[in-house]
């Protein structure tokens, strides 16, 4: 059974369809991308996914259950986390306690426990420590748990994010142009970052990006969208070959030289 | 660079043995002071700010918890009954301190700008002064047809049974509150409960009709309070009527056990407060302030996080009321305007927002300028009105100044001042928020081999 499946989905700005009527599916344990031009209506339907917008028609089923009026929150909750395109840390608080909120649905915490430090309390607050840490140390981040969000440089606050997204042990990480801004080195390196959660936790994972180094390396499964529909979907060597998706990025020009190249 | 000397200096004394002698030496000034002077506000406002002097410099934490006991527990009582006028300020103080710790939970922690603060401080003061009166009685008069025999409806240590109720009633009038508006941010917010605020003070200066809940705008008097037992005030004359030099009155005591009560509260707010802040829910208030959407991607139920902080909040300053209608005997809806709620978040903005220790600093502050510095400047220049004195320089008299420009005006317009130099030069506040730091035992700079 599919993890996620998304049918004709849509959301619309006042006169522009953002996404329109996108149908997917998603088998559990998967990397799968979404690629496309600017404004092809990927972030939105992140969003949509997430709970952020609320469709303006479709269905979406996540683990069996729709996912429609669900509030982000309790999206979050039955396991879907996710990272963001420009990074939204809480940069006034540590590295730890960025994580320790990614953790804030398995925490149980009784308002009674919490004022008396109850024993059931202090060790769970203990354990979800540990916890922060080896999931710091699992993205790559060390020594710097107690330093502000907003102090660390840029690569580090991607880690961070991606370490606060795992923190809720999801069924389903979301991220949203993950490799943006780094250099060759660091995309490398969160790349095989990305296979090795899946490969170690079993998480699916579905990702925007722009850089096709990382979309090609990495993806099982490509889909395409563009003007808000989704135009094509397949392995990455067909989505390579595939004309349509060759004109969305590169114009109609270019797919007809090709054509003119191949007859020649 | 003088600030850095200055700094440098304070690092010098503040090792060794140093502070101990600096803080005892502080409170014996201090005490001294308040002794051979009793009626001047700078001796007062030495013995005061050796609490600063207690926080402030490194000390065993045993040694500052008995010596800010004695100097809380008897020091300031006797001190106070001496000079009244001192326990009164120091009485302003600590109600503040807690009003300010309460919407410190709601502005400072989960971002949420409250302009209607004292809504929940007047719902707290009036359920007390209507139960605790003969309000029930007077129901069907119109205020100041009631005659004067009237009963009153509970005893008055009823009042302890108030102190907590005022708790729930608050906290669910938060919750009344917040349920529609919560869904607002920021500015939207901001305007919401500044109307919330107005409405409650409006309500209780019209609630006198059809049935006369509030009496008014003449105000609810007279309030009970506990009984006071006639053992205890012995008690109190017999061990340090000496120190104080008059014997104390009934009416001495129960501003003492105000102020105690009021330090009670105070004690068992920063105890809820630190110990929430260090849960997942003072995480969740912290990332719902930093980035409301994010906060909401990792799970966090908003709306229920949101309401929280407004019981919270909404609480404690329900408890103050209580004990300010008691202490009082007398309130009225002019205590609960605008200008107060505007007052205490003043204190919170100025001490720190979103911390403990500033937002006490913050209200002693806003409090003793108020009442004593600015108070004893404006007193000043009212006398130097009546004199012959001039103006420096310029060479004119005080006296032909013209009443707009009435020197006693000033004091707000310093008030405003001192609030602006602070907020260019000092933006995180007196005592800025920090962070806890964790001990992280685990987590080193390389990987363990």
């Amino acid at each position: 059974m599919a993890l996620l499946e998304t049918i004709d989905i849509t959301k619309v700005f006042g006169g522009l369809t953002a996404v329109n009527k996108v149908n997917f599916k998603l088998e559990p344990g998967q990397i799968v991308s979404i690629i496309g031009p600017n404004g092809a209506g990927k972030t939105t339907f992140f969003n949509t996914l997430t709970g952020i917008y609320s469709p303006d028609g479709g269905e979406i089923n996540f683990n069996g259950r729709s996912l429609l009026k669900l509030r982000p929150d309790q999206i979050a909750a039955r396991g879907i986390s996710r990272t963001f395109q420009n990074i939204r840390l809480f940069g006034e608080m540590s590295v730890i306690e960025n994580i320790l909120v990614g953790m804030h649905v398995h925490l149980r915490q009784s308002p009674i426990a919490t004022l008396l430090h109850l024993k059931g309390f202090k060790n769970e607050e203990a354990e979800a420590e540990n916890k922060a840490v080896e999931l710091m140390h699992y993205v790559g981040l060390r020594g710097v748990g107690n330093e502000l969000a907003k102090n660390l440089p840029y690569g580090a606050q991607r880690r961070l994010e991606i370490a606060r997204a795992l923190a809720a042990d999801p069924l389903l990480l979301l991220l949203d142009e993950p490799a943006a801004g780094m250099n060759p080195q660091e995309t490398e390196d969160v790349t095989k970052l990305f296979r090795s959660i899946r490969d170690d936790r079993g998480t699916t994972i579905l990702l925007i990006e722009h850089d096709m180094r990382v979309v090609m390396n990495i993806s099982e499964h490509i889909i395409v969208m563009d003007y808000g529909e989704k135009i094509a979907e397949g392995t990455p060597a067909e989505i390579r070959s595939n004309p349509r998706v060759i004109e969305a990025y590169l114009g109609r020009g270019a797919v007809a030289g090709q054509h003119e190249e191949k007859l020649s | 660079m003088i600030s850095m000397t200055i700094r440098q200096l304070f690092e010098q004394i503040n090792r060794g043995y140093w502070p101990y002698a600096i803080i005892l030496a502080h409170i014996v000034l201090g005490t001294a002071m308040v002794y051979s002077t009793p009626r001047s506000s700078i001796a007062f406002l030495v013995l005061i700010t050796s609490f600063f002097s207690l926080y402030y410099f490194k000390a065993d934490i045993r040694f500052k918890i008995i010596v800010g006991a004695i100097l809380a527990l008897i020091v300031i009582p006797i001190v106070g009954v001496r000079n009244i006028f001192y326990l009164e300020v120091i009485f302003q103080v600590c109600v503040f301190a807690a009003l300010a710790l309460g919407l410190n939970i709601v502005v400072g922690f989960a971002g949420l700008l409250d302009l209607g603060y004292v809504a929940f401080y007047a719902v707290g003061a009036y359920l007390w002064a209507f139960f605790g009166s003969q309000q029930f009685y007077v129901l069907h008069f119109a205020p100041g047809t009631q005659p004067s025999n009237l009963p009153f409806l509970l005893p008055g240590d009823a009042f302890y049974l108030f102190l907590f109720l005022a708790i729930i009633v608050a906290a669910f009038t938060g919750i009344l509150l917040g349920l529609p508006v919560l869904r607002l941010r920021g500015d939207y917010l901001a305007i919401v409960t500044l109307g919330f605020g107005e409405v409650i003070r409006v309500l209780a200066n019209n609630l006198d009709k059809p049935l006369n809940f509030t009496n008014g705008p003449q105000g609810i008097t007279p309030i009970q309070r506990p009984t006071m037992p006639e053992t205890v005030v012995e008690w109190f004359n017999n061990v340090f009527g000496g120190m104080i030099g008059h014997k104390a009155s009934t009416a001495d005591l129960y501003n003492v056990m105000f102020y105690f009560f009021a330090l009670m509260v105070i004690i068992v707010i920063i105890f809820v407060t630190r110990r929430v802040d260090d849960s997942k829910i003072g995480r969740a208030w912290t990332a719902v302030r930093e980035d409301e959407t994010a906060a909401i991607a990792m799970g966090i139920p908003l709306v229920r996080m949101k309401l929280a902080a407004f019981a919270l909040g909404a609480s404690f300053a329900g408890v103050m009321g209580v004990l300010l209608a008691a202490s009082r005997t007398f309130i009225s809806p002019e205590s609960f305007s605008f200008m107060q709620s505007i007052g205490v978040l003043s204190m919170v903005i100025l001490g720190g927002s979103g911390s403990i220790p500033g937002a006490i600093l913050g209200a002693a502050t806003v409090t003793l300028l108020n009442l004593q510095i600015l108070q004893g400047f404006s007193l000043y220049l009212s006398e130097l009105r009546q004199s012959d004195a001039v103006i420096p320089l310029i060479n004119f008299a005080w006296r032909d100044l013209s009443t707009q420009l009435d020197p006693a005006k000033y004091q707000r317009l310093l008030f405003g001042l001192i609030l602006i130099l602070m907020m260019i030069f000092r933006p995180g506040g007196l005592i800025p928020a920090k962070r806890r730091k964790r001990r992280l035992a685990s987590d080193q700079a390389t990987a363990e081999q």
